[in-house]
């Protein structure tokens, strides 16, 4: 909540994006709490990973201070204070923490804890749950993160200008810190696909995962220079990986729909239903990690790439 | 230890979402509007996560010997928000990105004040017809 405050209160941006970084990892630590890994693992990698990069990125190309203030904040502080008063007299009303019978519990989720071990065989429930009962839902997420990311490289074009910037890298040349990523880079890379594939039975998943991955080609682009990182992802391969990525998840649904069975009802795949789940939800996952890995980077490239406006 | 009372966390979602909504409303910085709205958007999360929890229970992956687990829809629903919510962060970063480009600012006044400068001041044969303000 502090840190909230402050990131209001300053005006270095710069400040502002990295507070918003430790506000992620501290929010990540919440979720660990509140027993939510998968949530708490996603929040870890994304906002204080991701975003962070991706803001700052994004910082480069504008500049780096706010204006001071040139309104006076007392009516927003006023229609805020109000809202926020009708939001605290609404949670009087609400379940407390960790009630079981509160409403939410009540619902589909008994179901899903009790059957999904045996009709999708795997014990992680976030990820049955996410891949197969709610597997439209997850197709539809996955869409919209491909759409975010093609409109991203609509709006900055395609990223190429790499040979002006050839060999440079963002951080300049600095032997340790090439060392130590070096060393890093492939046990990210290693990490990310652990996560990927073992998504069912632990925490993780193709989200995770596809970021994780993500995040080691940034690095390795941070420290070594864009023309390095893509000799070894090319950046015109990126959107052919993501709209793959797409088809592997479409094309598990519409096998299942020409065997026979409903879209996306993965029992179709394989003579036994429950393997034919397990091996629906790998797909299905893999589908999930190609199109995120693809879309992030792609969205790194084109921030990246940009040269700021003299 | 004093014994937190179970409205705690929603109170404290509730001051972070109105801190976010403070910055996105009160801020000219367009970029520290989206870091308001990511504000916003992390409050909501950790209500969601809030509901699904349960006293006593585990994370919910399968384990023997453990029958309470929390609720494992909240979970999926705020795992794939965060991601979608990074995805539009990166949409608006890049619109962010456009607009100075244009403008050269990304202070929303001055954004404003040049666009009132360019209308006030029409120019005879406009180069950008299909530029029409409704």
């Amino acid at each position: 909540m502090l840190i909230a405050v402050v990131a209001i209160r300053m005006r270095d941006l710069f400040g502002v994006v990295i507070l918003f970084g430790v506000y992620s990892l501290l929010t990540a630590v919440l979720f660990m709490d509140l027993d939510a890994v998968d949530v708490a693992f996603t929040e870890a990698a994304v906002g204080a990973g991701v975003t962070t990069v991706l803001l700052l990125s994004g910082l480069r190309l504008t500049r780096r201070w706010e204006a001071p203030p040139r309104h006076n904040p007392l009516f927003s502080l006023l229609v805020v204070g109000i809202t926020g008063a009708a939001l605290v007299y609404a949670t009087l009303d609400a379940p407390l923490l960790g009630d079981p019978s509160s409403p939410v519990h009540k619902h589909v989720a008994p179901r899903y804890l009790q059957q999904a071990v045996e009709e999708v065989g795997m014990p992680n429930i976030v990820t049955a749950v996410l891949a197969s009962y709610r597997g439209y839902d997850t197709f539809g997420e996955t869409l919209v993160v491909f759409t975010a990311g093609l409109a991203v490289l609509l709006l900055l074009g395609f990223p190429d200008g790499s040979e002006s910037r050839a060999r440079s890298s963002a951080l300049g040349d600095q032997l340790v810190l090439k060392v130590v990523v070096k060393l890093l880079v492939p046990l990210i890379l290693l990490y990310a696909l652990y996560v990927q594939f073992h998504g069912d039975f632990g925490a993780g998943g193709g989200f995770q995962a596809g970021v994780i991955f993500a995040t080691g080609f940034i690095l390795y682009d941070m420290v070594f220079g864009s023309a390095n990182a893509r000799a070894v992802m090319p950046a015109d391969w990126l959107p052919r990986l993501a709209a793959l990525g797409v088809l592997i998840y479409g094309g598990v649904g519409i096998f299942s729909m020409l065997a026979g069975k409903p879209f996306l009802d993965y029992s179709a795949l394989s003579a036994d239903p429950v393997q034919g789940q397990h091996l629906g939800v790998l797909l299905v996952e893999l589908g999930v990690g190609v199109t995120v890995f693809s879309i992030v980077l792609s969205i790194f490239y084109a921030l990246s790439g940009r040269r700021p406006r003299s | 230890m004093i014994e937190i009372p179970g409205l705690f966390n929603y109170w404290v979602v509730v001051f972070l979402m109105m801190a976010g909504f403070y910055v996105v409303i009160s801020q000219g910085n367009l970029v520290k509007k989206l870091v308001g709205l990511g504000l916003f958007q992390a409050s909501v999360f950790i209500l969601y996560i809030t509901m699904g929890n349960l006293s006593g229970g585990q994370a919910p992956i399968v384990t023997e010997g453990v029958f309470v687990y929390s609720n494992p829809l909240p979970h999926v629903l705020i795992l794939t928000a965060i991601v979608v919510g990074v995805a539009t962060t990166a949409v608006g970063l890049a619109l962010v990105v456009r607009i100075h480009e244009a403008y050269g600012t990304v202070e929303e006044d001055e954004i404003h004040s040049l666009d009132m400068a360019d209308e006030e001041t029409p120019r005879k044969g406009d180069d950008r017809p299909g530029e029409s303000r409704e």
